[in-house]
């Protein structure tokens, strides 16, 4: 295989693994952005793929179950509204709680239910969604350099994959070009102001955690229903918190969180590739260098080393009106 | 007015609160056991038995409250300096660590009781080294503690991962762990105690980091409640404003109060490295850490609360893993499901039922005022 094959064939895997990367960074972005921190993002990820995969499987329907992964996502969205936004209560204790919930839950459930140590069923045909080949692949395939990127890395994806890039620009949008964004950026940086306004704080912030809970949902239904064929025990795997750590490091906004997932993304495709091979004049290179770098780079970041990551202001505090 | 600002009686915030919040935790656990199908009253008396039916279960029950004794005590530090320690994971992983080293140098020249005092320090000092980064970071940078530490346990797993597959494997194995201490390296049981109880231990892992951990619980009680060290961290956990306005130093105090905490969690590692498994492996500690954040918020972060949260979570741990074999419906991960609703209840909803009650008590104590 030569370069340019090994670097279509990373590029491709690089799509395909930031894809839930940048659907969830993108939910957290919605529930910081308004004030509320997110650590439960690597739960509601877990649940949604969790659900997207039985109601997929019973339904035969994948659009069924990505509906399911979204509703999942968004009743844990609720609860932790429920917590930090109606009674006040620590945002990040809350975040911590629904991610053991849904850990332990998908187990229980999988298991009760199906009886395979965990898995669901697999799932085939209209059950998932399929690679969409886009046209003209076979006759573009011919053309030197461009040929294998459109055929190998821009066509032959899902629809999830399309919908993410799509969900970049429309964030940055509603984030920066609606009302409704406006309002959701201040009540993040000053609730008080908002609340003077005589817009409410909380309803405010209950609708940027739905905005969360869907974009969750297609997280979870992309890595059950779109890249595997069912739910596996664990299958977010930390991927939650990596699109945390991407979060910070594009410092809360839309198109360099796009950025910073594929780039963490690029680094778990070139891990997989590396495992067992070596490279000239360096020999093996350990695959946990390439495991640990995104957390690595996002506290370096954190640092202020690479500019500085300032969140969201009133980030983390619950807004108490009688101050 | 609102129920926030009213005054409770101590009693009622720190026994009936926490209780209802326990109570209803469990009932939630409850309805998701009736809902596969299985009586969550016969699940109860399966998990108790399981927990403390014989004396090896209690030594294994015992066992687990060990382990998380020290990481409720190292997240409890941590919370009376107002920082929430997430890394207590990682720093118990990279306890094990000096745990192991000191183990490995010392078992062949020593008798146990030379090693442990080592090992104790070892694993301090390595769990506390892998807090310093996150805290320095906190303290000088205003890096969020919360983000640093979940970064730190992930790369604590990479590196330690490395380090086993790397470095200490034993040539010619395959398990990546390290070679088997020799007793000089391993703490012994403590089945003299069982047997003062008329009870047998038999192969239950249930050993002296039990005792280390109880005087840990009254060394933390000294330096939060009776030192100027602990009230400088109290002081900050409440207002960070205040404290520095009182001169007390805002880095130093940060940065102090995360070592203690990395410290408590690597000592953790004295338990399943050097008193069960006599061996460092990969993923030793098993959650044990984030255990720690769910007994730290039951116990009310404070020693004896601990203890008595880190006791229930034992009795789960054992009687879960029991009860998945009596009924395989239930699969052991329900302990983890519990695990959650309880740090939901008890942490972040801890005063769900506060409004309820103030206006239950207010309607008592003006009956009683009427009354005189």
């Amino acid at each position: 295989m030569d370069y340019f094959d090994i670097f279509v064939s990373i590029l491709g895997s690089t799509i395909r693994l930031s894809i839930p990367l940048i659907f969830t960074a993108l939910a957290g972005l919605f529930s910081e952005r308004a004030g509320i921190f997110d650590i439960g993002l690597e739960g509601k990820m877990l649940a949604a793929a969790f659900a997207a995969a039985c109601l997929a499987y019973v339904s035969g329907n994948a659009w069924i179950g990505l509906l399911g992964g979204i509703g999942v996502s968004i009743l844990f969205s609720l609860i932790h509204g429920f917590a930090s936004i109606t009674n006040r209560g620590n945002q990040i204790v809350s975040g911590v709680a629904l991610n053991f919930i849904a850990a332990g839950l998908t187990i229980v459930l999988g298991q009760a239910w199906f009886n395979q140590g965990g898995r669901t069923p697999g799932l085939t045909g209209d059950a998932r969604f399929a690679p969409i080949i886009l046209p003209g692949v076979d006759v573009m395939r011919e053309v030197p350099v461009i040929g294998p990127l459109y055929a190998n890395v821009i066509s032959g994806n899902n629809i999830l994959t399309y919908l993410a890039f799509a969900a970049v620009p429309l964030s940055w949008w509603i984030l920066y070009r609606t009302r409704f964004g406006l309002r959701l950026r201040a009540v993040g940086e000053n609730p008080a102001a908002v609340d003077t306004a005589g817009i409410s704080v909380a309803f405010l912030r209950y609708r940027a955690l739905l905005v969360t809970g869907v974009l969750g949902g297609f997280a979870g239904a992309y890595l059950a229903i779109a890249q595997s064929a069912a739910f596996i025990n664990n299958m977010s795997a930390g991927k939650g918190y990596i699109a945390l750590a991407a979060l910070i490091f594009a410092k809360w906004k839309p198109v360099p969180v796009m950025f910073a997932c594929l780039l963490f993304g690029f680094l778990d495709a070139v891990a997989n590739f590396m495992q067992g091979k070596s490279l000239p004049m360096i020999g093996e290179v350990p695959v946990q260098i390439f495991q640990a770098l995104p957390y690595v780079l996002t506290c370096v970041l954190l640092a202020g080393f690479i500019g500085i990551a300032r969140p969201p202001k009133a980030g983390g505090v619950p807004y108490v009106k009688e101050r | 007015m609102s129920t926030a600002s009213v005054p409770l009686p101590s009693w009622i915030s720190y026994g009936v609160l926490p209780l209802l919040n326990l109570l209803l935790a469990f009932f939630i656990s409850g309805l998701v056991v009736w809902s596969i199908g299985e009586n969550p009253f016969q699940a109860l008396k399966l998990l108790i038995e399981g927990a403390l039916g014989r004396g090896e279960a209690i030594g294994f029950t015992l066992f687990y409250t060990t382990s998380f004794i020290f990481t409720g005590l190292s997240v409890a530090v941590a919370f009376h300096a107002g920082l929430f320690n997430i890394g207590s994971e990682g720093q118990a992983y990279v306890g094990g660590l000096g745990a192991a080293l000191v183990a490995l140098a010392l078992d062949h020249y020593v008798p146990w009781y030379v090693t442990m005092p080592f090992a104790v320090i070892g694993a301090a000092v390595f769990g506390a080294g892998w807090a310093f980064i996150p805290a320095w970071l906190q303290a000088k940078r205003g890096s969020h503690v919360v983000i640093t530490t979940i970064m730190f346990n992930f790369i604590a797993a990479a590196l330690m991962v490395y380090l086993l597959v790397n470095v200490f494997i034993v040539p010619g194995k395959m398990a990546p762990e390290t070679r088997t201490f020799l007793p000089g390296g391993q703490l012994p049981k403590l089945d003299w105690l069982m047997a003062l109880f008329g009870m047998k231990l038999g192969p239950a892992p249930f050993n002296v980091s039990f005792i280390i951990a109880l005087v840990m619980c009254y060394l933390v009680w000294l330096l939060i409640w009776r030192s100027k060290l602990g009230y400088e961290m109290r002081t900050l956990g409440i207002s960070p404003s205040a404290a520095v306005y009182a001169g007390i130093p805002y880095s130093r105090t940060v940065i102090i109060a995360m070592l203690i905490s990395g410290g408590l969690a690597g000592m953790m590692a004295l338990n399943p490295v050097m008193g069960a498994s006599a061996r460092l492996q990969v993923e030793f500690v098993a959650g044990a850490g984030f255990v720690g954040i769910a007994v730290s918020l039951m116990g009310r972060s404070h020693p004896l609360g601990i203890i008595f949260s880190a006791l229930l979570f034992g009795m789960l741990y054992q009687g879960g893993a029991d009860l998945s074999f009596e009924m395989p419906n239930i699969t052991r991960e329900m302990i983890v499901v519990i695990q959650g609703l309880v740090i939901l209840f008890a942490g972040a909803l801890e005063y769900m039922f506060r409004p309820a009650l103030v206006r239950i008590y207010q309607q008592f104590a003006g009956q009683k005022l009427a009354g005189k």
